[in-house]
């Protein structure tokens, strides 16, 4: 049998590949983060809660009104962005002037009124998500049987983040948003309407993150608390790669799955906290992260 | 005589040429936080006119620009622009009824290409120069549009902050220093641009602490010291004043 350092070949392309599903999520979660960030310079604690309200509304589309998963990939996220869009206009938009921290603790906040309200509506148990039917199997690569739905979470999370990369590089929205993140108060002056930006860009991220959720539904369990579980990760994420950095993120995210998936199997133990090894590290020598822009 | 130096500056009536005013400031008092930075300004500027502002290092020039807009933190008086009241509208209210800004320090974004830079102030409601004529009278910036915004020269940057307002087809622009650490070569070329741009009836309002290149363009001149405008006169009357404008601009 092949082995690389002593590793079975096949556990170690195993383990890679179950990184890159994880890292799936940390980079389409991360990337939500970062574009927050950058133009609202406000640090979404709630991006765990709008994940997992992603899932829910899918679970809830599903079981309470037959609506499936690939209508729940559309109607989820909208559900949440426009969810955001109240939370930003009537809470977050009056805390922009002050400290970033109020932004911070605002929505600490609300993400754990969010979780609180689910879990006691729906106790801390997951709920079971099926599989869509199109999506159902699995598929023998040799070196190990992947369930065709994680394959295509793989290729739905790779799509998601160049489609919202294409949209910050190379569209009119993107200019404004790239501009705005420079020197908001010039770009309102040009005439563009920033609130409204503000506004559609909280939006965004939150949209996104609904999105990931509903690629976790049927791959986790829909539970209150799933958001909560990933996003300290997906913080760690953040910071490695550069807080504001679009590329940055969605990089970071899926090269910090593979070392965890590679952790799994050089050093199991380790598994659980190499993320945060690496952030302390990189907050040592780099504190902009790896792809930020340092000052 | 106006004495400078111990008392506090105070404004002046002064003669203005007659004539509906496109943008009118009526003492305009604006403040920064606690510190209160222009004390009731008072200046007209006429369609086709090109206007400057005259004055040492914080006399209030840039803040004047920046109340005229809406980009201080607190704001009195009346600004009024094309029979619009600017002190009612949201900051981004000016640009879209015509009035367009190139900032100090030019506002070029690192994050964008020289095209993107360009096309970026959305446009007004009608007119505007085409991307064609905009590399006709800057040819530089038709050579670097892939570039980053800030890897032009200094000239090149204030040259896009220029033609990126002017592809909105603003009835005025306000100009905050365009020759600020420009060679004079590259000073001249702005220049003549900016005679250009008033050949084709633009309206412009100026703040220039070269004296000489504001010679070369203006119409008319406002003198401002401490936050007021303490003189005002026309460009045939500058060398009965040649004395006066050095004991106040200090040149």
């Amino acid at each position: 049998m092949t082995t690389v350092f002593g590793v079975p070949l096949q556990a170690l392309l195993g383990q890679v590949l179950l990184g890159l599903i994880n890292g799936s999520f940390y980079a389409m979660l991360s990337l939500g983060l970062a574009v927050i960030f950058g133009l609202l310079r406000v640090i979404n604690f709630a991006h765990g809660a709008q994940y997992m309200l992603g899932a829910f509304v899918a679970w809830f589309l599903l079981e309470q009104l037959g609506i499936g998963y690939w209508w729940a990939l559309l109607i989820a996220p909208l559900v949440v962005a426009a969810l955001a869009v109240v939370i930003e206009r009537a809470a977050l938009s009056k805390l922009y002037g002050l400290d970033p921290l109020y932004g911070l603790l605002f929505t600490f906040g609300l993400a754990l009124v969010i979780e609180g309200l689910f879990r006691w509506q729906f106790g801390a148990a997951g709920q079971p998500y099926a599989t869509p039917d199109e999506l159902v199997g699995a598929k023998n690569l040799g070196f190990m049987v992947l369930p065709i739905y994680r394959g295509f979470v793989v290729v739905a999370s790779l799509a998601i983040c160049l489609a919202v990369w294409l949209l910050i590089e190379r569209t009119k929205f993107g200019a404004y948003l790239r501009a705005a993140t420079e020197d908001r108060t010039l770009v309102q002056v040009f005439g563009v309407n920033v609130p409204r930006l503000l506004t559609l860009t909280y939006a965004l991220g939150a949209g996104l993150a609904a999105l990931a959720g509903v690629l976790a539904a049927p791959v986790y369990q829909v539970s209150p608390l799933m958001g909560s579980n990933l996003i300290i990760i997906v913080f760690a994420v953040v910071v490695v790669g550069g807080m504001g950095s679009i590329g940055g993120a969605i990089l970071t995210g899926y090269a910090l799955g593979v070392l965890e998936g590679l952790t799994k199997v050089f050093y199991p133990p380790a598994s659980s906290i190499v993320i945060f090894v690496v952030m302390a590290v990189v907050l040592l020598v780099r504190p902009a992260g790896l792809f930020g822009r340092e000052g | 005589m106006l004495e400078l130096g111990t008392h506090e500056p105070v404004p002046v009536a002064v003669d203005e040429p007659a004539g509906p005013a496109l943008l009118e400031v009526k003492g305009l008092h604006a403040w920064y936080g606690e510190s209160h930075v222009l004390h009731g300004v008072d200046l007209r500027v006429r369609e086709g006119e090109t206007v400057c502002l005259l004055g040492r290092n914080g006399a209030g020039k840039t803040t004047t620009l920046r109340a005229i807009l809406g980009i201080v933190g607190r704001r009195q008086g009346g600004v009024s622009f094309d029979g619009r009241d600017l002190t009612r509208m949201p900051l981004h209210g000016p640009a879209r009824v015509g009035l367009g800004y190139v900032p100090e320090h030019r506002g070029i974004f690192a994050g964008l290409t020289v095209a993107e830079n360009l096309m970026l102030p959305p446009k007004g409601a009608e007119g505007g120069m085409s991307v064609d004529e905009i590399h006709a009278l800057f040819p530089n910036l038709k050579e670097r549009r892939t570039s980053p915004g800030t890897k032009l020269s200094g000239g090149e940057q204030q040259m896009l902050a220029i033609a990126r307002i002017l592809r909105t087809g603003p009835k005025m622009i306000l100009l905050d220093e365009p020759t600020e650490g420009l060679a004079p070569v590259i000073v001249q070329r702005i220049a003549a641009a900016l005679r250009q741009l008033k050949a084709r009836g633009l309206t412009v309002l100026v703040v220039e602490q070269n004296f000489r290149f504001a010679r070369n363009i203006a119409d008319r001149f406002y003198v401002m010291e401490g936050g007021v405008v303490v003189d005002a006169f026309g460009a045939q009357e500058v060398e009965g004043r040649l004395d006066r404008l050095h004991e106040l601009l200090g040149v």
